[in-house]
């Protein structure tokens, strides 16, 4: 650049004939592939990663990425409706109690727990949280907060299911390839189903009560039905991730509902950046296994861990997958002020 | 009380702890009738409004819709039994794209009793809607997002969310603050075609001239209570009228 002349950035569009929410022209394969790649090259590679990394420790990084994966997305959902969460850790505890306690109990086999599981504790969250739909913002936030810490004390107090030792020895699965799959299962599930939810007439409606609930009621549309809806949504999601986690460790106890599963969702869902469900899943495959590749560093895992969270945050606010995504939609150039 | 009367208000108060925003309000409007509500600033008007629509729920009072007791009823039932309203912000869903905003009220339980319409279907609907109001399809203004449409465009969405929701009471809260002359000039004689075609109109307004073109009855406010209802022209040579409204003069 020459002395004394100043230069600005510009972003351009790719040249591509149409890019849109509703129209669809394609003019050559180039296109096709070009749209395409960003989705079909994620979903290869997760449906691969388990063959790859069979048989290693990475594959249980990979099972727990997932695990937060679907938390976040949980998280990500809610969030689309206006509702923030500080409590993934009860429908993670939910589900992970429900299909526990049906197995160890009733002697139920893991392919009726797992939906049983998903279902019950779906249910059991959404009757929780219906009577507080009409607080907003920090208001529900803290309920949300409050109720898994609650029922961790209440486990422990009363000496129910399990009390302070959990309930021991529940089914494992039959073979190790049916939880890893399961579990990317859902997750692409949940990504791609979510994403979906919120393009169609129904998500316009759960949008809308994001930006303006006045303005959707207005419009004849009781809100409370679809953040209820929106609830239990989530919550089946989050509840699967519990009731899969529970047969996987053959062991359910008051962990289960600890603040480590609100918090790391949350923290990879403002990694990969909001809005996206892409953006949850992606926070969650580089927090977990960072978070196991620290593990080396012994006392100081924590304060590193932290230290990179915060830097992330700080030179990408947008999040990693709105950065990537841009920049793959968008070249940029300097250009003459 | 005769059968043609779709809405009637019936001493409505409403205290907002020592303030009396609305105090023993009635009001009868019949079907097919376009009546002003005109006051000065914080006379209570969109208060008024407020409790007819559910939004804000009265201290005392009744608020019959054809004949049916809707006092205290949330806002999206009222709006289901054909109330629609405006906003004075001209709130919107401003991060989904304008055609978007419609899909709500289409959603809604009242339009669906109507006809069916499935996803793909309403983005037509919702299309026609706007484009009849001044959105040009071909210069794809609906599909704009409507976070990034000049003020005009949002107060005229604001009355197309309405209008998608086939309403038989339309009331409209200062629609024409904050649009241009060129904009007034061009939404005025779409809620004439509203009126001719049937609907009840409610408009609370500022702008006296446009509203006395298009407005056979006229309530004046004034510290939350009705000081004045009837025809335009006899409303403003009323000396109490002129008095709230324009102010008394300053003795030199």
């Amino acid at each position: 650049m020459a002395e004394g002349e100043k230069y600005r950035k510009e972003r351009l569009d790719r040249g591509i004939k149409a890019r849109s929410d509703t129209i669809y022209v394609l003019a050559s394969s180039r296109d096709l592939l070009y749209l395409l790649m960003p989705r079909a090259l994620p979903v290869a590679l997760l449906i691969l990663l388990p063959i790859l990394l069979h048989g290693t420790y990475w594959e249980k990084v990979l099972f727990y990425s997932c695990i937060f994966g679907l938390l976040a997305l949980s998280w990500d959902f809610m969030n689309s409706v206006g509702l923030v969460s500080l409590g993934q850790a009860l429908f993670f505890g939910a589900g992970a109690y429900f299909a526990g306690a049906l197995n160890h109990y009733l002697g139920w086999p893991i392919f009726l727990t797992i939906p049983a599981g998903t279902i019950g504790g779906a249910l059991i969250c959404t009757a929780l949280l219906v009577p507080v739909v009409r607080l907003r913002g920090v208001y529900f936030s803290i309920v949300t907060l409050i109720l898994p810490l609650l029922f961790a004390h209440l486990i422990e107090t009363l000496e129910i299911l399990g009390g302070t030792h959990g309930l021991l020895s529940l089914s494992a699965y039959p073979s190790g390839w049916i939880a890893i799959y399961l579990a990317v299962g859902a997750l692409l599930l949940a990504l791609f189903g979510f994403r979906k939810i919120l393009d169609e007439d129904f998500g316009m409606i759960l949008r809308g009560i994001r930006d303006d609930d006045r303005v959707v009621m207005a419009a004849g549309v009781n809100i409370y039905w679809y953040k209820a809806q929106s609830i239990f949504l989530a919550a089946a999601v989050g509840s699967f991730a519990g009731a899969l986690m529970t047969h996987y460790y053959q062991f359910v106890g008051r962990s289960v509902l600890a603040l480590d599963y609100t918090i790391l969702p949350l923290a990879a869902v403002v990694l990969g950046g909001p809005g996206s469900f892409a953006g949850a899943a992606l926070g969650s495959f580089i927090l977990v296994p960072l978070s196991e590749a620290l593990r080396a560093m012994g006392g100081l895992r924590m304060a590193l861990y932290g230290l990179i969270l915060i830097g992330a945050l700080a030179a990408l606010p947008e999040g990693i997958f709105h950065y990537l995504q841009r920049r793959y939609h968008q070249f940029e150039r300097m250009v003459k002020v | 009380m005769t059968e043609d009367v779709i809405l009637e208000v019936r001493r409505l108060t409403k205290t907002f702890g020592g303030i009396m925003a609305v105090c023993d309000v009635s009001l009868e409007v019949r079907r097919g009738e376009f009546v002003g509500i005109i006051g000065p600033n914080g006379s209570g008007k969109t208060t008024l409004i407020n409790l007819i629509t559910g939004f804000v729920k009265p201290t005392s009072g009744k608020v019959l819709y054809k004949g049916q007791d809707i006092t205290g009823k949330p806002p999206y039932e009222i709006a289901c039994l054909g109330i629609a309203r405006t906003f004075q912000m001209a709130r919107t869903l401003h991060k989904l794209p304008a055609f978007k905003n419609l899909i709500v009220p289409l959603c809604s339980p009242r339009v669906r009793k109507f006809r069916g319409g499935k996803y793909g279907e309403r983005d037509d609907i919702a299309i026609d809607i706007l484009d009849d109001l001044g959105f040009e399809r071909d210069s794809f203004v609906p599909y704009k997002i409507a976070g990034t449409l000049p003020h005009g465009y949002l107060k005229r969405l604001d009355l197309a969310r309405c209008i998608a929701l086939r309403p038989e009471l339309l009331i409209l809260d200062e629609l024409f603050s904050g649009m241009a002359m060129s904009e007034v000039a061009a939404t005025l004689p779409m809620l004439e075609k509203f009126h001719r075609e049937g609907l009840t109109i409610i408009m609370v307004e500022h702008r006296l001239r446009e509203l006395f073109r298009v407005a056979n009855r006229v309530m004046v406010m004034n510290f939350g209570q009705k000081i004045a209802d009837g025809p335009p022209q006899k409303v403003m040579e009323m000396e109490e009228v002129q008095k709230a409204y324009l102010g008394t003069e300053v003795e030199e």
